[in-house]
């Protein structure tokens, strides 16, 4: 729907869609501890992320970009400032409301996969659609697309076991598209793998990213994997030293 | 949100199909100790009710002397026949009135001999104490009266003097006297006291009166109250009708005893009743282990998946769902082991109940109660792991090695 605009705007922050962003951080800060063991994770960061977006976030262990990322997934609240997402306020929102919050716009890609053990890849998929209480003849038929789109067609009955480290990816990627998020938030989605594995995983959410319109917010440490999103932010020392295109990174 | 939790549960229960087993295995032994116990404690009850039932119904016993305790008794005259002649005129309500006296004699017959007790009778034994006679005939009117020397043998008698072979016209040595085998009775089996009922030879009260103890004496009575009349009332006319007798004087003691067989049942039964609760309170210790056994293993199973359930966090799983996964994943494992303790029970009861010689009492309450314990264990030990699961925080979860 909207990929075509996206594609065709190059993914640039200031071309990004009018009306309100998708995502919008006010001065968030984040304080862990107290007192003398106060640790301040973030301090004052601002960032929009437009619908459509493929932002790859990076930044030293420390700086604070895996605060961020949980503030954006709703895992976490943020000490200070505003978090709207779809111009909604999460920051007032409880631990439930931000658990609904998850299960109706997110998705999640870990690094280390998180697929539960000893269970198919189609009910791996399935998961998130059980706790939307998506009939179970619907929940079938929407896990085995999830699979076929991220190319694992055939293999639904396998368990993570019997799955090579880049298709346990593609099965955890199938299982965060599942429910059609607005927001596909991946931590270091190719941490895990080899560089032709994370070529492939790359090249995927890539053609995500543009044919579906899903935006993508992406933890990396490395430059060859940010070299395929259209943004590039960087963390430092709990604030965003850079935001630019990824040819501005060196 | 249950249906969801039970197939979540379900799920969960079938990866890890080792792990559930042993998990349910302490309440499958808890509620199968349970049921075990209580059926058997019934079983136990009922059979001494038959036991009872088999002494003779509805009757009472007349001892000389205040009974106090097993071989206490208060010295006292005994009764003479015609005491048991004023009985049978003067109470209409018994249908029944059996004099007995009883000597301890070495019955010899042929090359075996026997020490065992020797009751002298007359025809109304029988009836009062419900003995039938499995073969042969029982004494006639004129060897009552004339004191012949024949006897009656119990099952256990015969099988000591005489084995195999057919005791009826053989002949038993009684001290001096030598009887005449003219029946046989039907065994009973054991009391509930735990002594043998057919251990026992039968001969005419004044046979043994006369040409054994060499006396008159009637050492007991027993009295068959007939059906339809109240034995609390036959009771209070033999008693004091026997207070008339013996010339007891209003505010002194009786010196005899009219027990009612009814009231010894309601003892021994209350007794075994009282076991049973005992048993079966001892039993549920096991379910709590049990109990205690699903706790530990759901708590290590909340530290195992700790990372799993953040990722149920991240995928939008509320606390609540978190907990009712974990809670109902306890229940379905404990009343899983509930219907397997059901079944197990079941077996185990049949099979020691024949061991034990008690009848199979199959008790559905009992039944239901341990399952619904069972359940209750599910739920009592699954809550405490469910929230800690439930109140994991996400990003630690997520991160948890």
């Amino acid at each position: 729907m909207e990929a075509d605009s996206v594609t065709a705007s190059d993914h640039g922050p200031e071309a990004g869609p009018t009306g309100p962003p998708l995502i919008e951080l006010r001065q968030v800060t984040k304080v862990y501890g107290l007192g003398t063991a106060e640790m301040q994770a973030l301090r004052g960061v601002d960032l929009r992320i437009g619908q459509g977006e493929f932002v790859a976030v990076m930044g030293p262990s420390g700086s604070g970009k895996s605060t961020a990322m949980n503030i954006l997934g709703c895992l976490d609240n943020p000490t200070a400032g505003g978090y709207w997402f779809k111009g909604v306020e999460v920051g007032g929102l409880d631990r439930d409301q931000r658990a609904l919050l998850r299960r109706h716009y997110l998705g999640f890609v870990f690094q280390g996969f998180n697929l539960l053990s000893r269970t198919t890849a189609l009910e791996n998929v399935e998961l998130p659609l059980i706790y939307r209480r998506t009939p179970a003849g619907e929940r079938h038929r929407r896990a085995r697309e999830a699979l076929a789109a991220v190319g694992l067609r055939g293999w639904e009955g396998h368990t993570p076991g019997e799955l090579s480290g880049g298709q346990q990816q593609r099965v955890a990627i199938a299982r965060a598209l599942v429910t059609d998020p607005a927001v596909l938030l991946a931590d270091e989605p190719t941490g895990n793998l080899d560089s032709a594995r994370s070529r492939e995983i790359m090249e995927l959410l890539t053609a995500l990213n543009r044919q579906r319109g899903i935006t993508i917010v992406m933890i990396t440490h490395e430059p060859d994997m940010a070299a395929y999103a259209g943004r590039v932010v960087h963390f430092l020392d709990g604030l965003v030293e850079r935001d630019g295109q990824p040819g501005d990174t060196r | 949100m249950l249906w969801n939790s039970l197939l979540l549960a379900l799920r969960e229960i079938r990866r890890n199909v080792l792990r559930s087993i042993l998990t349910l295995l302490g309440v499958v032994i808890g509620v199968a100790a349970v049921i075990v116990m209580v059926t058997l404690g019934e079983g136990a009850t009922l059979a001494v009710r038959q036991q009872i039932a088999s002494l003779g119904d509805n009757l009472l016993i007349v001892r000389p002397g205040q009974h106090m305790g097993p071989g206490m008794s208060s010295d006292a005259p005994a009764f003479e026949m015609d005491d048991v002649q004023a009985l049978r005129r003067d109470i209409p309500a018994l249908a029944a009135v059996a004099p007995a006296a009883t000597q301890s004699i070495t019955a010899v017959a042929g090359n075996s001999n026997w020490s065992t007790s020797v009751i002298g009778v007359d025809d109304q034994y029988l009836r009062a104490r419900s003995w039938t006679i499995a073969a042969g005939r029982s004494f006639t009117g004129s060897e009552l009266r004339s004191g012949k020397a024949v006897c009656i043998l119990g099952a256990t008698v015969r099988d000591e003097l005489f084995g195999a072979q057919d005791p009826i016209g053989q002949r038993v040595r009684l001290k001096k006297i030598s009887c005449e085998v003219i029946g046989l009775l039907e065994a009973k089996g054991q009391s509930s006291m735990g002594s043998d009922q057919d251990d026992l030879v039968l001969i005419p009260l004044r046979t043994l009166q006369r040409r054994i103890a060499g006396n008159q004496e009637v050492r007991v009575i027993y009295l068959s109250v007939a059906k339809g009349r109240s034995p609390e009332r036959a009771q209070a006319d033999a008693e004091r009708l026997l207070r008339e007798r013996r010339h007891i004087v209003a505010g002194e003691q009786d010196n005899f005893s009219v027990r009612d067989m009814r009231e010894i049942a309601n003892m021994l039964t209350g007794t075994t009743r009282v076991l049973t609760m005992l048993l079966g309170a001892v039993a549920s210790v096991s379910l709590l282990v049990g109990g205690i056994g699903i706790m530990n293993i759901m708590l290590v199973s909340v530290t195992e998946r700790t990372r799993e359930i953040g990722v149920r966090l991240a995928i939008g799983a509320r606390e609540r769902e978190v907990l009712m996964q974990f809670l109902v994943e306890a229940v379905v494992l404990s009343s899983i082991g509930g219907l397997l303790g059901i079944l197990l029970a079941l077996g185990a009861s049949v099979g020691l109940a024949g061991l034990l010689k008690v009848p199979f009492v199959f008790n559905p309450r009992i039944v239901a109660i341990a399952f619904l314990f069972s359940a209750a264990v599910g739920v009592i030990f699954g809550f405490f792991p469910a929230r800690r699961a439930a109140r994991l925080d996400p990003i630690d979860a997520l991160r948890h090695e």
